[in-house]
């Protein structure tokens, strides 16, 4: 077995890259939900000056991965890889601000568990040798990729119990092999798990059992069980999907307690806020993790967390030639 | 955790391979525990408001049926009329950006009239013209109307001809 | 006391959507493409015609009402004028809505925006 790799799809860096800075931008719901006063910038509105969404979504990527830099305290040059990816066709996002950035770029796709994703494979790259500065981001857009996934913005739907709302906003960081901040010490890479749902108003039921899977995966490779973390987080399962995820592995003899939360439950005041059963998208664990969680990190109310981002890998098209939904999740751990 | 149903609905697929069995299993079981375990919509809250928001938009369309009844018109001389008149309503609260709130709200209730029909079109037409007015707007103004156009005219045809050649 | 029975049949028809939307997995372009041809099915067999005259708007307004029209045109242009009226009546008295439709919705699209 290679020498860094626990198990079956568990890596432990020899040396764990260090998270040197992060950058959040938030639209205007997310900026008014708990957790608002911990992002580096809020927007005033959907468009944020723009002619349309999809270019304020590249907007706010841009300035994300640009704050992050800055709070590097390092300059653009010095960063070695870009790795970014999106929700929309093609990555657009990602792709046209890596335009603007002029960094040697990585565009992933991992729906939404691409914060996780791009944090795995920057931690590889770096603790492999190829990099000194890895710069990692992604977002989303409520009106992207309401546009892309479902109806027109101003059609008169009424959302299903189930349904999850996009979260507009990006989260960017740097990764560096040296210096101060939280560690990221594994990674566990998922596998895409399918068990037939077909429901697109509820991704937290499809994607639950791709984390259950990678959950326990991780638990096996690294033989931790959910009491060695103060914060179990999964990506955007929502109120449903985080049901889902605790009764699947309650199954397999795992209880996860009060140290499991999930980012688009706390991202929102889910009683007060219309945003269905949670937050979903991209940017739903980038900014609650690069925002929220590292900042609690650093006041010392959490030394170790793991981040189970869960991704649905289905498009309109195959949802409506009848295809079920394959999901993913990918984990990794931040230490203090 | 597969239930008896499960076990039974797989046990007749002998032409599957023990594996893939197993799979199939568990994802009927999940897809069972999915339905039992998801959260009921209020059906009664739903269906009651529905009910009265689609029918005071039906008394609004009642207002204007009668006005233009009262300027001489019969019954099926008023109604294309009227319908323009709401379609007009539900145009212009899109363009007010509350016709979508008022389906949130509503459901069906917002959906089924005549206004709801018209917001499909003009929610549309206002999201799709960064694509263009050409193939953006005017190729995806009826992404919504469009299908039930289509099966309103094929079976509004068809059953009309069948009444017809039988009783012309 | 027509008002009432708008209110009522109007009211009835969305509800019956509602129930649709709410115990199948249809979406909202189902359940209208449905409660129309329901409507044209009625139409065009001269069924919707009593209920038209018994609720008035309350029948008319609700998308299983443009369905009707559909059919109901189409079928009095075939009295009118043989079979080709099938055809030229079809939109006779929906016409109007959708040109209304088509052309102050492109009207609103030149001015407004999404906004939520």
């Amino acid at each position: 077995m290679p020498a860094k790799k626990l198990g079956r799809s568990t890596v432990k860096f020899a040396s764990p890259p260090i998270i040197v800075g992060t950058g959040t931008v938030v639209g205007p719901v997310e900026g008014k939900g708990p957790l608002a006063s911990d992002f580096d910038v809020v927007l005033p509105d959907h468009a944020y000056g723009e002619r349309t969404p999809e270019k304020s979504e590249t907007k706010i990527l841009e300035q994300a991965a640009k704050i992050a830099i800055e709070r590097a305290k390092i300059e653009k040059s010095m960063v070695d890889y870009y790795m970014a990816g999106d929700l929309l066709n093609q990555i657009i996002s990602a792709g046209y601000s890596a335009r603007q950035l002029s960094i040697p770029y990585f565009g992933l796709y991992g729906a939404c568990s691409t914060c996780a994703m791009s944090l795995a494979l920057a931690g590889m790259v770096i603790d492999g040798g190829f990099a000194d500065y890895v710069l990692v981001a992604c977002s989303s857009h409520y009106q992207t990729a309401e546009r892309q996934y479902r109806y027109p913005i101003e059609l008169n739907i009424q959302r299903k119990t189930t349904s999850q709302y996009t979260v507009t906003g990006a989260g960017a960081a740097v990764l560096a092999s040296s210096g101060t901040g939280p560690k990221l010490t594994h990674a566990t890479v998922g596998k895409v798990v399918d068990l037939g749902l077909k429901d697109v108003h509820d991704m937290g039921g499809a994607m639950a059992p791709a984390a259950a899977d990678t959950l326990l995966t991780h638990f096996a490779d690294t033989g931790r069980g959910p009491k060695d973390y103060d914060l179990i987080l999964t990506g955007d399962l929502a109120s449903f999907g985080s049901e889902m995820l605790k009764e699947l592995v309650r199954d397999n003899g795992v209880e996860l307690g009060a140290n499991y939360r999930d980012c688009g439950l706390m991202l929102f005041d889910t009683k007060s806020q219309h945003v269905g059963a949670g937050g979903s998208g991209c940017a739903c664990s980038a900014v609650v993790t690069f925002g929220h969680v590292l900042k609690e990190m650093e006041k010392g109310t959490y030394k170790n967390v793991l981040l189970v981002a869960t991704g649905a890998l289905m498009s309109p098209l195959s949802c409506q030639q009848g295809e079920s939904i394959p999901c993913v999740a990918h984990a990794v751990v931040i230490e203090a | 955790m597969a239930s008896e149903k499960a076990k039974k609905q797989v046990s007749n697929l002998p032409h599957m391979t023990q594996a893939s069995q197993e799979e199939k299993r568990r994802q009927l079981a999940y897809k069972e525990l999915v339905q039992k375990r998801k959260p009921r919509p209020r059906y009664l809250r739903n269906v009651l408001v529905a009910f009265v928001v689609g029918g005071a938009i039906a008394i609004l369309g009642q207002v204007v049926l009668e006005f233009f009844k009262s300027r001489g018109l019969d019954l099926n001389a008023a109604s294309a009329p009227t319908l323009a008149v709401m379609t007009l309503v539900g145009v212009v609260a899109t363009g007010l950006g509350i016709y979508d709130e008022l389906g949130e709200f509503a459901g069906a209730g917002a959906a089924v009239p005549i206004t709801g029909f018209a917001n499909t079109i003009v929610a549309a037409a206002m999201d799709f013209k960064r694509e263009g007015w050409v193939l953006g707007m005017g190729a995806k103004m009826f992404i919504i109307a469009g299908p039930v156009i289509v099966y309103a005219t094929l079976a509004g045809v068809a059953v009309a001809a069948i009444k017809f050649i039988a009783s012309p | 006391m027509t008002y009432l029975y708008a209110f009522l049949v109007g009211g009835a028809i969305c509800a019956i959507g509602q129930l649709i939307l709410d115990f199948t997995n249809l979406t909202p372009g189902h359940m209208l493409v449905i409660l129309t041809v329901a409507g044209a099915i009625a139409g065009g067999l001269d069924l919707y015609e009593p209920l038209l005259k018994f609720a008035g708007a309350g029948a008319l307004v609700p998308v299983s009402g443009f369905g009707a029209s559909i059919a109901r045109g189409a079928l009095a242009e075939a009295k009118r004028m043989g079979i080709l009226g099938l055809f030229t009546g079809v939109f006779e008295y929906t016409g109007m809505g959708i040109a209304v439709a088509v052309f102050f919705g492109t009207l609103v699209a030149l001015i407004a925006n999404p906004k939520s």
